[in-house]
């Protein structure tokens, strides 16, 4: 008796170790690989590593949300609105026909394209802006949070709604096209073998990895999201440790949008629309609690790596849009209780989490 | 002769290797009101959760009208016509009355399970007919007074023919005008042949309504009688009247004149009013209070969890006003809150994780400084714990959650003496520990005196205080009611003090 509850431990303890998702996916990818060769072609790798990248930024941004015990379901709406704003800015032409009843025509808008067109600092000066949309928008999410204490739920569903709205009232629903060139490399162009989105990605995750663990800051999101009585009778400003959150995870969006943008080669009022569930649903399969307090990069990484490969190999087989998407409301489904289970066996005392 | 609504043989509970009660033989007659007296962890509350089936106890038997009671749970005593209303009332203020009298069964016309309504409502019309509370069955519960709230629920102890009924702390939330009302029903309940159980700390009113007397005090049943035979006076040294062991390690520090806080005026208009007071350097200042006389406001309001209206608050010659915990801890204060679980810890985190917590900047050697020095916390943290003897297997590997209670508050004491506090702030600091633990406590904080700091130490265990503080304050109803210098301790007169704002309160009209 005592011997297979040792057992089971050992088991439990094994599924809850760091790399488990990491093995899970190799093993997972070598089976389709049997049964679908061209899984690692090099045409279907590239597409791997171009799907993955942008996710990355993304679910990193959310996973500082979720550290704090909040949740960001505004990010695609964020990369919607940004992407639009940005090309609007560096467009070089815009088809009177499709934009002549914009409301912006005539404002910044014309044949000859948007605001800076042509201009040498059109792109430096449009991804700023598109960063600091982001980060503006987080910054409401955050306000919002920590300082009206409203649920972040709620909020981030409204900023969803609403900018993911106002994205397409700016364009009329239409695709901004002709981006400049040295715009579009930023999402299709490589530093020697090094793709520029996994340049981004990881300078990213490496600012990410420092905040976490290197700064206060990072042990301060970790307190706020485990317990925030705690946290604020320790002295940690903790309304601030919130909105750096939201912020934060903002800014990754509108960062995500850059390179989606660039591989579209356009701005696109509906960007983002489908990918709520990656992002959540990859953070959640990496490990990071929806409770808040617990979650490494790493973690979301392997989630990362996994929902990528599992979307991939769906995509691949016979399978039609419905069914894939069933397939992946399950395996979240079933991440999610995982969570719920390590939670109960760690609040039991058996697995300590390491932060 | 009728037999005893409730007897008690010989009953023991032990949590945790500490006795709660120790072998309690009581009967308690039918048809009468039962005071039941003590301090906060004489064993009166675990007394009422063995009869109402919350807790089992580890010896002894105990009878329900001549018949045995064993309860496995909640449910049963109910079944055996006990019913427990609780000091934090049960009831659910977006339901009605009418739903939450029946919550736990409604009335039902079938085995379908459609509920009968009509007949809940006739049999609400009833129980509140008899509690004397007039008005419909439908009104919503958050709409009613506290007052109103208790009534419901004495209602629905009668609508379940209760027999027995049990009132933790019953008046503690009610104004003069309510307290008579809910005594005029106690007595009407006790005429319709009802055993009432009266737990409170207020003794003129037990006194007042009870028709006999319980004390108890470290789990041990004192004195019980008819209450002709007792007096305010006789209970509180029933209460406290203790043989002092060596429990309390002997004083090693002296305050000197140097003031380290001061607080003169300090206001939050209906939780505190014009609290004055000096702490020194050296000193162990107790605060004394009972529950809800506004000690852990105050000290959240000095420490800036709270703001205050009025009053000036120095700590260390630096004014503090509207200020955060963050610059309370710059100026050199540490609060060990109350409740470790909630406030002190986090439980998921490890050991290191939670020594730092408060002193991530400090240990980096800077206020400004935003990075975090692993080694130093490292070093610190470990030599923290081996000067509070502190018990783990592993500071990085090992949660809070997995510490015994004792060893918690030692992190908590732990995680404030990283930020190098001159002034400390200890709320029940011995709280839910054991004896062992408590010594080892106390010496800590000698020892923190003896170096130059000032401690405030808020505690309800009145004992406790006078064994380990220079001064005591005694606070009741958010005013501070005594100041006793050493040589001027008194447990009795330190506990009429305590109990002076409660009479003070009881004044028609106040709330």
């Amino acid at each position: 008796m005592s011997g297979l509850r040792t057992r089971c431990t050992t088991l439990l303890a094994w599924l809850v170790a760091d790399h488990f998702i990491l093995v899970l996916t190799a093993v997972y990818f070598l089976v389709m690989w049997l049964i679908y060769p061209h899984m690692a072609g090099r045409r279907n790798l590239a597409n791997l590593s171009s799907n993955m990248w942008p996710l990355m930024i993304l679910v990193t941004g959310q996973m500082f949300v979720l550290l704090v015990g909040g949740i960001d379901l505004s990010q695609t709406s964020v990369m919607a609105v940004t992407s639009v704003i940005g090309s609007m800015i560096m467009t070089s032409r815009l088809d009177p026909a499709k934009f002549e009843h914009n409301p912006l025509w005539g404002v910044i808008l014309s044949e000859n394209g948007g605001l800076l067109a042509g201009h040498a600092m059109a792109v430096p000066a449009a991804v700023v802006l598109m960063l600091a949309v982001g980060a503006g928008i987080g910054l409401i999410n955050g306000l919002a949070t920590a300082k009206l204490r409203m649920p972040p739920f709620m909020v981030t569903l409204v900023t969803m709604s609403f900018f993911s709205g106002f994205a397409i009232y700016l364009t009329q629903s239409e695709n901004i096209m002709h981006l400049p060139d040295s715009f579009i490399r930023i999402g299709k162009g490589s530093l020697g073998p090094v793709p520029y989105a996994m340049v981004l990605a990881l300078l990213i995750s490496l600012a990410a990895w420092i905040i976490l663990n290197r700064l206060v800051l990072g042990r301060w999101l970790y307190a706020v999201g485990m317990n925030l009585k705690t946290a604020a009778v320790s002295g940690v400003p903790c309304a601030g440790v919130i909105v750096f959150a939201y912020v934060f995870s903002g800014f990754c969006a509108a960062a995500g949008a850059i390179l989606y943008s660039a591989r579209l080669e356009a701005g696109r009022p509906t960007l983002g629309q489908n990918l709520l569930l990656d992002i959540i649903g990859s953070a959640v399969i990496g490990g990071i609690s929806l409770f808040g307090g617990k979650g490494k990069l790493r973690w979301a990484f392997y989630g990362v790596v996994f929902f990528v490969v599992l979307d991939n190999s769906l995509n691949t087989m016979p399978l039609n849009y419905y069914a894939v998407d069933i397939i992946k409301g399950a395996v979240i489904l079933m991440a999610a209780v995982l969570d719920v289970v390590r939670n109960r066996l760690n609040q039991t005392g058996q697995i300590s989490v390491g932060t | 002769m009728p037999s005893d609504a409730i007897q008690f043989e010989n009953v023991s509970k032990e949590f945790f290797g500490i006795r709660a009660l120790s072998g309690i033989t009581l009967s308690m007659p039918p048809a009468q009101i039962i005071g039941i007296v003590g301090e906060n962890g004489a064993g009166k509350s675990t007394l009422m959760n063995i009869l109402g089936g919350i807790v089992t106890p580890d010896t002894g038997s105990m009878t329900c009208q001549g018949q045995p009671h064993k309860p496995a749970g909640p449910a049963d005593a109910t079944r055996a016509g006990i019913a427990f209303i609780h000091q934090e009332l049960n009831l659910f203020g977006n339901l009605s009355i009418v739903d939450n009298l029946f919550i736990d069964g409604f009335p039902k016309i079938d085995r379908l399970g459609l509920l009968d309504k009509r007949k809940a409502n006739q049999s609400a019309h009833q129980a509140l007919q008899t509690v004397g509370l007039h008005c419909p069955v439908h009104t919503l519960v958050e709409n009613l007074t506290p007052c109103e709230q208790q009534l419901v629920e004495i209602a629905r102890a009668v609508g379940r023919n209760a027999r027995l009924i049990i009132l933790d702390e019953p008046t503690s939330s009610l104004t003069q005008n309510e307290r008579d009302r809910l005594f005029s029903l106690m007595n009407t309940l006790r005429n319709a042949g009802c055993t009432l159980v009266f737990i409170s700390h207020n003794l003129d009113e037990v006194l007042r309504m009870s028709d006999r007397i319980v004390v108890l005090r470290d789990g041990c049943l004192v004195s019980t009688g008819s209450k002709t035979e007792y007096t305010v006076e006789r209970m509180i040294i029933d209460m406290v009247g203790r043989q002092i062991k060596n429990l309390y390690p002997p004083k090693t520090s002296v305050p000197s004149e140097t003031i380290l806080l001061e607080v003169s005026g300090v206001t939050r208009p209906g939780i505190i009013e014009d609290i004055s007071f000096a702490l020194h350097k050296g000193e162990i200042l107790g605060l004394f209070g009972l529950m809800g006389s506004g000690r852990t406001e105050l000290a959240r309001i000095l420490f800036g969890l709270d703001p205050c209206t009025a009053g000036e608050i120095v700590a260390i010659n630096r004014p503090l006003r509207r200020h955060k915990p963050a610059e309370s801890i710059h100026s050199g204060l540490a609060f060990v809150t109350e409740n470790r679980r909630d406030e002190g810890l986090l439980m998921e985190a490890s050991i290191e994780f939670n020594i730092a917590l408060a002193a991530l900047r400090q240990t980096a050697g800077s206020r400004s400084s935003i990075w975090v020095d692993h080694k130093a916390i490292r070093d610190k943290s470990l030599r923290v714990a081996r000067d509070l003897r502190l018990q783990a297997a592993d500071h990085k590997r090992q949660s809070a959650r997995n510490l015994s209670g004792g060893n918690q508050q030692k992190l908590v004491i732990a995680k404030w003496l990283l930020t190098n506090p001159q002034i400390l702030i200890l709320d029940e600091p011995t709280r839910g520990i054991d004896v062992g633990a408590k010594y080892e406590i106390y010496t800590i904080m000698n020892n923190l005196a003896a170096g130059g700091a000032g401690i405030l130490c808020i505690s309800s265990e009145l004992e406790e205080l006078t064994a380990t503080c220079d001064r005591i304050l005694v606070m009741s109803n958010g005013r501070i009611h005594g100041d006793f210098a050493r040589s001027e301790f008194n447990e009795k007169n330190m506990l009429h003090a305590a109990f002076k704002g409660l009479r003070t309160a009881a004044e028609p009209g106040d709330r």
